[in-house]
C-alpha cells in the first residue's frame, strides 16, 4: 500500500494530474496522419463490390471487362484468397468474399484495384455477377425457430444463452412486464475505414497500416486468409478517428493486403460515409421482454426475462454481446432468483458486433424502464426504488458470481440526489436552441413540460468467460529516458496520454517517449470492453516496476543496503533506512534497462447451461440524471442537463475521464433520441449523415460529473476503465425523463418502451389522431 | 467539360443560349453531393457555368415603394439572416437560419434552393407563403412564375433549358410572419414536416405553406382562405372551433408519405399544430403592436 | 466577359501560394484535390455531402465545405486550409489544453470553425457559439469540452485587447 501513497507525491506529468495529449497538437493543426490521410509512392486505389441482394446464389462472375479497362491492374474474388476463405472474431464464419452465396446487401464479392477512383468505380460497374435470387431472412424471432431455413452452414443460432438460479417458484406481490426494443446504432466514428497495404520486395509478406482497435488479431485473421506465417505481416496502427467497437472486426484488411500482394505495389482503400455503414458491425437490435416480481415496498424477489439479439449475416461477436446482455439483466441491483432465456441469431440483415457498451446498452434499457414501472407500481420515488435495491460489493449475481469489485452503488445515488437540478427556466432565454426542436423555431415556452429521469447502470470490464485476455508492454530505460513500446491502440481515448503518466509516476522521470504502436511487440488485445487503462495500463506499470525493481537492485548494490529499503517519492529516490535522498535522473543516469511484461487479469470461467460461473472479471458501475424539456404535442425534446455520478477506482487523467464521460453521454443520447439505421428488406434507408443522425453541439447539453474515487484494491493503480459505462445508462435516463413530462401533461397511459423514440412516440400518447 | 465563369446576365443568356448541355453551379451545397456519391455523373461534353461569377446576380434590392423586396438568385442564406432583409420578409429570414449549418449558409443560395424543388425546401416554403415570385431570364425574355407553380414534383420544375433563375421577387408584407419546422434533432436537419404563415392584418390576408407533406412545397390556399375570413382582422382573433377548422384543412391539403425521417400520420399532426402555432403567436404578436 | 477554365488542369490559391492541378477528374471536389492532388490531408472527409464539417476551410474569408466546392470553380478565390493557420493559434492551444480533442478527425474543421466565428464575432454567447460549431459533428468529446476551449480562446482574446 506504501506505493500508492508514493504515486501520490509529485512528478510532472504523473498519474493524477491532465497533462496534455502526444497527440493533440498535431491534431489540431491537422499534420496529424490518420490512416486515410497516409500514401506511398507508386500506390494504387482499391474499391469492394458488394452484393445488391440480402439473400442470393452468385452463379457466376464475370470480371473480364473490368479487367480490359485501362488503369485496372487486376479483380480479385472468392478464388483468389489463398488461405482461409473466412474470418471472424469468435467464429470463423464470415467469407472474405462470397463465393457462392451472398447473406446481406452489402458482403464483399470482389476487389479491383487500379490507378484511381475513379477507375475503380468504373470497373466495379463493370464486374458482371448473376445472382439467383433467395428469400431472406430478416426477422430475427423467425430465425430462431427451428423450422425456419437455415442461411448459414453453422446454423440460425449464434449462441442460446440462459441464466437460471434460485427459486423459480417465487411470486411477487408486485408483477411489472413489458417488451422492450432497441434500434441498431452505428459507431458512426468520423474517421473512416482506411488502410494502406506495402508489398514486401520479395513479395513474401507484407506490412499493414490500417486503423485498428487490436492490431495483433487483424494479423492471425490476416495471416490465415492469406496463408502466410504472421512472421511475414507487420501491422502498424494508422491514425484512427474513433473506433466505438466498429473497428474491432476485419472489414478491408485483408482485401487490402490481398491486392498489395497481388500487384506488388502499394495499395490504399478506404471507404466512403455509405460503405462505411455496410463495412462495419452495428449495435444489436434487440427485443427483450421483462417481468420484475417484487414485494409491496418494491424489493426485487425475481426477474424473468427473454432476450432476442439480431446478429445479421455473420456471427462477430454476437455470442460475447449476448452474455453480456443476459448476465446484466439484473442492473445494479440485488435479486436472488432469475429466469433469462437469451438467444443471438442470424438473419439476412447486416451483421452486428461490438459497440460501446456490448450487450449491456440493451439490457440496462429495459431493466432501467422496469424499474420506472415498479417505482410506480410500489408509488415510490426513482430513486428510492433503486436505492431498496442496490448492490453492494460482496453480493451475488443472477451468475452465482460474487461481486469482488468496489460496488458503490448507494454512493452513486446518494450523489446523483445531491447534485441540485438545473433551474425551471432555463429555456427562457430567447434563443431557439433553448427550446425543443432547436434551430427549428417550433415550441413556445408554454408548450413545454419538464420531466426528470434516472438510469444506474453495471458494466463488466476486460473479457469475459475464459478468454485469455492479456496485455504487453515494454519499458527501455536509457540513460533517463523511457521509452514504452506498445501494440495498445489509440483511438482517441488517451492511452498514449496515461501510460506515459504511469512511467513517469512509477519511476520517478519526466522524459517519457512512445515507440510507434505497431506488432512489433505482444499483443496488448483490444482496445474495448473499458479494458486498456486497466490492462495496458497495468501491463505498462508492471514493465516499469520490473525496471524500477533494477534501478533499486542497482543502487543497493552501488551504495550497499538494502533495495527493499528504497522508495521513488515524486522524482527523487529514497533510502527509507537512512532518509538518504537522490534525485532519480542523477541515479539512472547511464542505466540502461529493458523490460518487457505480459499482464493477465484473473482468470475467468466460460458459462454453464444455467448461466452460471464467475464469467467476468470486475465491474464498475454508474449513474444518470436527465432532465429534459419536452414538446409533448409535437413529441419534441430538448435534453437540459446530464448529471451523472461515475465509479472511475482512480481518475489517472481528470481531464481524459471528463471527456470519456462527456463522449459517452453524447452516444447514449443519441441512442435515446435519433440514432437509428433503418434497413427496409436488407437496405439501408439511411447510409449518409444527412440521415443518420448523430448528435450536434445543438442537441448536447450541459455535463454535471461527479466522479466517485473509490481504488478498486484489484485493478492496477485503483483505476476501472471509465469508456463504457456513460453510454449505457444515459439511455434509459433520457427515455425515462420524457416519460415522466408525458405523465405530467396527461399521457400517464403510455409506457415508452423503444429507442431510439421518435417525435410521434411520444406525439401519439396525446394525440389520438396519430397512428404508427 | 470546361467550366464558364460568364460575369454578366447578358453572358449567361448567351451561353444558355448556344449550349443545351449545361449545368449550372450556384452553392453547390446540393450538386456536389450527387457528384461525390455518383449518383449525379458530369461527362465531357458538359458545361458547368458558375453562377458565382455573375455579380448581378447576387444584388438585393429593397423597394418598399412599390413594396418588393427584389433578391437576386445568389443571395446566400447568411446574407438573409439579418438586417433589412429580415425586417423586410421575417419569415424567409427565419427559414434560412434553419437551414444546415453555417458554412451550407455560406454557400447555398436562395435561388438554388428554388431551382432543386425539393419537397423539403426551407426557404421555398417561407417564399410560397409570402406570394413570392421567379423570375426566369433568357435570351427570349423574362417571365414570371409564381414560385409555388414553380416546382411540378421533386426535383422538377417549369424552367426551360435556355433559361435560369435571376431573382426572386418577394412582395414585403406588413402585419406579421412566422417559419416553423420540425426536425429529429435539434440543428442541421432536413424537414420532416414545415409550415409559413404571413398574417397581414392591413389588406386582411392570411396566407399558408406546408413543407415536407407533399411531393412540391405545397400552398395551402383552402385553410389561407378560410382563415383570412375567420380571423377577426379587428381584434386581431380568432376562435377556437375556426381555429381548429383551419388545422383541419391544412391537414387536408397535406398528402405525405412515410420514409426513413417520419411517418405520414406524425407530418400530418405536426403541420396542423405547427400551423395553429403560428397563427396564435402571429395574433397575439400584431395585437400586442398595435 | 466570360472566361473558361480547364476542368482537369487548373490553378488553385491555397494559404497564399499557388497550386497547379493536374488531371483532376470530372466534377472533383475541392476536398479532393487538396488532399489528393495538392497533397495538404488537413481537411478531412467524413460525409462527402457537408454534414460533418470536418472539410471547412475558407473561400474568400467564408468558412465552407470544401466537399461541397467544385474545385475547378474557384480558380480565383483564395483558399485558406487549417494548414494556413500557421499552428499554434490561440484557438489550437485551446483545444488541447482544454481537452477538445480525442480521436482529433474532427479537429481541424472544427478548428477552422472555430477561428472563423471569433472573426466574426469577438465576444459570442455560448448559444452564439453552438449555432457557429453545429455544422461540426465530433464523436468523441460530447463537445463540452470544445464549448470550453472556445471560451479559453475568446476570454484570452480579451486580455489580449486590456
Amino acid at each position: 500500500m506504501s506505493d500508492l501513497e508514493i504515486r501520490e507525491s509529485v512528478v510532472r506529468g504523473g498519474i493524477g494530474q491532465s497533462p496534455l495529449r502526444p497527440d493533440g497538437v498535431s491534431k489540431a493543426e491537422g499534420s496529424y496522419l490518420f490512416s486515410s490521410d497516409l500514401s506511398a509512392d507508386n500506390m494504387l486505389i482499391g474499391k469492394t463490390l458488394r452484393s445488391p441482394h440480402q439473400h442470393a446464389r452468385i452463379l457466376s462472375i464475370d470480371t473480364s471487362k473490368a479487367l480490359a479497362m485501362q488503369g485496372v491492374h487486376t479483380v480479385i474474388t472468392a478464388d483468389d484468397v489463398p488461405g482461409k476463405p473466412t474470418y471472424g472474431l469468435i467464429s470463423s464464419d464470415q467469407p472474405v468474399f462470397a463465393g457462392e452465396v451472398v447473406r446481406y446487401i452489402g458482403e464483399p464479392i470482389a476487389a479491383v484495384v487500379a490507378d484511381d477512383e475513379d477507375i475503380c468505380a468504373r470497373a466495379i460497374a463493370a464486374i458482371d455477377v448473376v445472382y439467383e435470387t433467395l428469400p431472406a431472412l430478416t426477422d430475427a424471432r423467425f430465425a430462431a425457430d427451428p423450422e425456419s431455413m437455415e442461411i448459414h452452414p453453422d446454423g440460425n443460432v449464434i449462441r442460446e444463452q440462459n441464466v437460471v438460479c434460485g427459486d423459480l417458484s417465487v411470486v411477487g406481490d408486485v408483477i411489472v412486464e413489458d417488451r422492450y426494443t432497441i434500434g441498431m446504432q452505428d459507431q458512426a466514428f468520423l474517421g473512416l475505414e482506411a488502410a494502406l497495404a506495402i508489398p514486401d520486395a520479395d513479395g513474401a509478406g507484407v506490412e499493414c497500416h490500417v486503423a485498428t482497435q487490436w492490431l495483433h488479431e487483424d494479423l492471425a485473421q490476416i495471416a490465415a486468409c492469406l496463408d502466410l506465417p504472421e512472421t511475414a505481416i507487420r501491422m502498424v496502427l494508422g491514425g484512427v478517428g474513433g473506433a466505438f467497437g466498429g473497428r474491432e472486426d476485419i472489414s478491408l484488411q485483408v482485401h487490402v493486403c490481398l491486392l498489395a500482394l497481388a500487384t506488388g505495389r502499394p495499395v490504399k482503400m478506404h471507404y466512403s460515409r455509405s460503405e462505411s455503414f455496410l463495412g462495419h458491425v452495428h449495435r444489436h437490435p434487440a427485443e427483450i421482454w421483462m417481468r420484475h416480481h417484487a414485494t409491496q415496498d418494491g424489493r426485487i424477489v425475481k426477474i424473468e426475462a427473454e432476450f432476442i439479439f439480431d446478429g445479421g449475416a455473420y456471427a462477430s461477436t454476437s455470442s460475447a454481446v449476448l452474455v453480456n446482455a443476459v448476465t446484466h439483466t439484473q442492473g445494479p441491483y440485488k435479486c436472488d432468483n432469475a429466469y433469462v432465456r437469451g438467444v443471438a441469431v442470424r438473419t439476412n440483415n447486416l451483421p452486428c458486433g461490438a459497440m460501446r457498451g456490448f450487450g449491456v446498452v440493451q439490457a440496462c434499457f429495459a431493466h432501467e424502464r422496469q424499474m420506472d414501472l415498479l417505482a410506480q407500481k410500489c408509488n415510490l420515488e426513482p430513486l428510492e426504488i433503486r436505492r431498496r435495491n442496490a448492490m453492494a460489493t460482496g453480493d451475488r449475481l443472477i451468475t452465482g458470481q460474487t461481486v469482488e469489485s468496489v460496488a458503490p452503488v448507494r454512493e452513486i445515488i446518494a450523489g446523483l440526489a445531491a447534485i441540485p437540478e438545473p433551474s425551471e427556466t432555463l429555456h427562457s432565454n430567447g434563443h431557439p436552441y433553448g427550446l425543443p426542436g432547436g434551430a427549428g423555431n417550433t415550441t413556445r415556452s408554454s408548450d413545454v413540460v419538464r420531466g426528470v429521469g434516472y438510469g444506474l447502470a453495471i458494466k463488466n470490464l476486460m473479457y469475459s468467460e475464459a478468454f485469455d485476455d492479456y496485455s504487453t508492454a515494454r519499458c527501455r530505460l536509457d540513460d533517463g529516458v523511457i521509452t514504452l513500446k506498445f501494440a495498445t491502440a489509440e483511438v482517441g481515448q488517451g492511452f498514449i496520454t496515461i501510460a506515459a503518466q504511469i512511467a513517469r509516476s512509477t519511476l520517478g522521470l519526466e522524459d517519457v517517449r512512445l515507440d510507434p504502436i505497431d506488432t512489433g511487440v505482444g499483443s496488448a488485445g483490444s482496445t474495448s470492453a473499458s479494458r486498456q487503462t486497466w490492462m495496458s495500463g497495468g501491463a505498462v506499470e508492471a514493465a516499469c516496476l520490473k525496471v524500477r525493481q533494477l534501478i533499486f537492485e542497482h543502487v543497493a548494490a552501488t551504495t550497499g543496503g538494502d533495495a527493499f529499503a528504497l522508495v521513488i517519492e515524486g522524482d527523487t529516490l529514497v533510502n527509507t533506512t537512512n532518509g538518504q535522498r537522490w534525485p532519480m535522473l542523477q541515479i539512472v543516469s547511464g542505466l540502461v534497462i529493458d523490460e518487457e511484461v505480459e499482464f493477465r487479469h484473473r482468470p475467468t470461467v466460460p458459462l454453464d447451461e444455467n448461466g452460471q460461473g464467475d464469467c467476468h472479471t470486475a465491474f464498475a458501475f454508474v449513474g444518470h440524471r436527465a432532465v429534459v424539456d419536452v414538446d409533448v404535442e409535437l413529441g419534441l425534446v430538448r435534453v437540459v442537463e446530464i448529471a451523472t455520478v461515475q465509479d472511475v477506482g482512480r481518475a489517472l487523467n481528470p481531464l481524459s475521464v471528463t471527456g470519456q464521460i462527456e463522449g459517452g453521454i453524447a452516444q447514449g443520447l443519441g441512442l435515446a433520441l435519433m440514432e437509428e439505421i433503418i434497413q427496409r428488406d436488407g437496405r439501408i434507408m439511411n447510409p449518409s449523415f444527412t440521415d443518420y443522425l448523430i448528435p450536434t453541439i445543438a442537441d448536447m447539453p450541459p455535463v454535471v460529473a461527479q466522479l466517485i474515487e473509490i481504488p478498486d484494491p484489484q485493478a492496477p493503480m485503483g483505476a476501472k476503465g471509465v469508456g463504457e459505462p456513460p453510454t449505457i445508462s444515459s439511455t434509459p435516463a433520457i427515455i425515462s425523463a420524457i416519460q415522466n413530462a408525458m405523465n405530467r401533461s396527461g399521457g400517464a397511459d403510455t409506457h415508452l418502451t423503444r429507442v431510439p423514440i421518435r417525435p410521434s412516440d411520444i406525439a401519439k400518447a396525446v394525440n389520438s389522431n396519430l397512428r404508427d | 467539360m470546361p467550366i464558364a465563369h460568364p460575369d454578366s446576365i447578358e453572358d449567361l443568356k448567351e451561353i444558355l443560349r448556344a449550349d443545351t448541355s449545361i449545368v449550372l453551379l450556384a452553392g453547390g451545397t446540393d450538386f456536389m453531393v450527387g457528384l461525390n456519391h455518383g449518383s449525379t455523373r458530369l461527362e465531357s461534353d458538359h458545361l458547368i457555368v458558375d453562377l458565382r461569377s455573375v455579380a448581378e446576380l447576387s444584388t438585393v434590392e429593397l423597394d418598399y415603394r412599390s413594396k418588393m423586396l427584389r433578391l437576386g438568385a445568389g443571395v446566400r442564406w447568411n446574407d438573409l439572416l439579418s438586417g433589412p432583409i429580415e425586417d423586410a420578409a421575417p419569415c424567409l429570414s427565419q427559414s434560412a437560419r434553419t437551414v444546415g449549418s453555417h458554412q451550407i449558409r455560406t454557400a447555398g443560395t436562395i435561388g438554388g434552393n428554388v431551382a432543386t424543388a425539393s419537397p423539403a425546401g426551407d426557404g421555398v416554403c417561407a417564399l410560397v407563403a409570402l406570394d413570392a415570385s421567379v423570375v426566369l431570364t433568357s435570351h427570349r425574355g423574362q417571365r414570371n412564375v409564381a414560385v409555388r407553380d414553380f416546382a411540378t414534383g421533386p426535383k422538377t420544375t417549369v424552367i426551360e433549358k435556355d433559361e435560369f433563375i435571376e431573382r426572386i421577387d418577394v412582395p414585403i408584407v406588413n402585419g406579421w410572419q412566422g417559419y416553423s419546422k420540425i426536425g429529429t434533432r435539434n440543428a442541421m436537419v432536413i424537414s420532416v414536416a414545415g409550415a409559413a404563415v404571413v398574417l397581414s392584418p392591413d389588406s386582411q390576408i392570411c396566407r399558408i405553406a406546408l413543407g415536407s407533406v407533399g411531393p412540391t412545397i405545397i400552398a395551402a390556399d383552402s385553410a389561407s382562405s378560410f382563415a383570412t375570413t375567420a380571423i377577426d382582422w379587428n381584434t386581431s382573433s380568432v376562435s377556437t372551433d375556426d381555429l381548429d377548422q383551419v388545422v383541419q384543412l391544412v391537414r387536408e391539403s397535406a398528402s405525405p408519405i412515410n420514409d426513413h425521417r417520419s411517418t405520414a400520420s406524425y407530418r400530418t399532426h405536426a403541420v396542423g399544430v405547427l400551423v395553429k402555432r403560428l397563427i396564435e403567436q402571429g395574433l397575439r404578436s400584431i395585437k400586442e403592436s398595435v | 466577359m466570360t472566361y473558361t477554365s480547364d476542368e482537369k488542369h487548373f490553378e488553385l490559391t491555397v494559404n497564399g501560394s499557388k497550386h497547379q492541378v493536374k488531371d483532376s477528374f470530372l466534377g472533383a471536389s475541392l476536398l479532393s484535390v487538396l488532399r489528393d492532388h495538392i497533397g495538404m490531408t488537413g481537411s478531412k472527409g467524413a460525409c462527402e455531402e457537408g454534414e460533418c464539417g470536418s472539410c471547412s476551410v475558407l473561400l474568400d474569408g467564408n468558412l465552407v465545405c470544401s466537399c461541397l466546392v467544385l474545385a475547378a470553380s474557384v480558380t480565383q478565390s483564395s483558399i485558406v486550409t487549417i494548414e494556413g493557420l500557421g499552428g499554434a493559434t490561440d484557438v489550437q492551444q485551446a483545444f488541447v489544453e482544454c481537452g477538445a480533442i480525442q480521436c482529433g478527425f474532427c479537429s481541424p474543421g472544427l478548428v477552422m470553425a472555430a477561428t472563423n466565428l471569433l472573426d466574426r464575432n469577438p465576444d459570442p454567447d455560448v448559444d452564439d457559439v453552438r449555432e457557429a460549431l453545429a455544422g461540426n459533428l465530433c464523436r468523441c468529446t460530447g463537445y463540452g469540452r470544445i464549448l470550453d476551449a472556445v471560451q479559453v480562446a475568446v476570454d484570452g482574446r480579451k486580455r489580449n485587447k486590456l
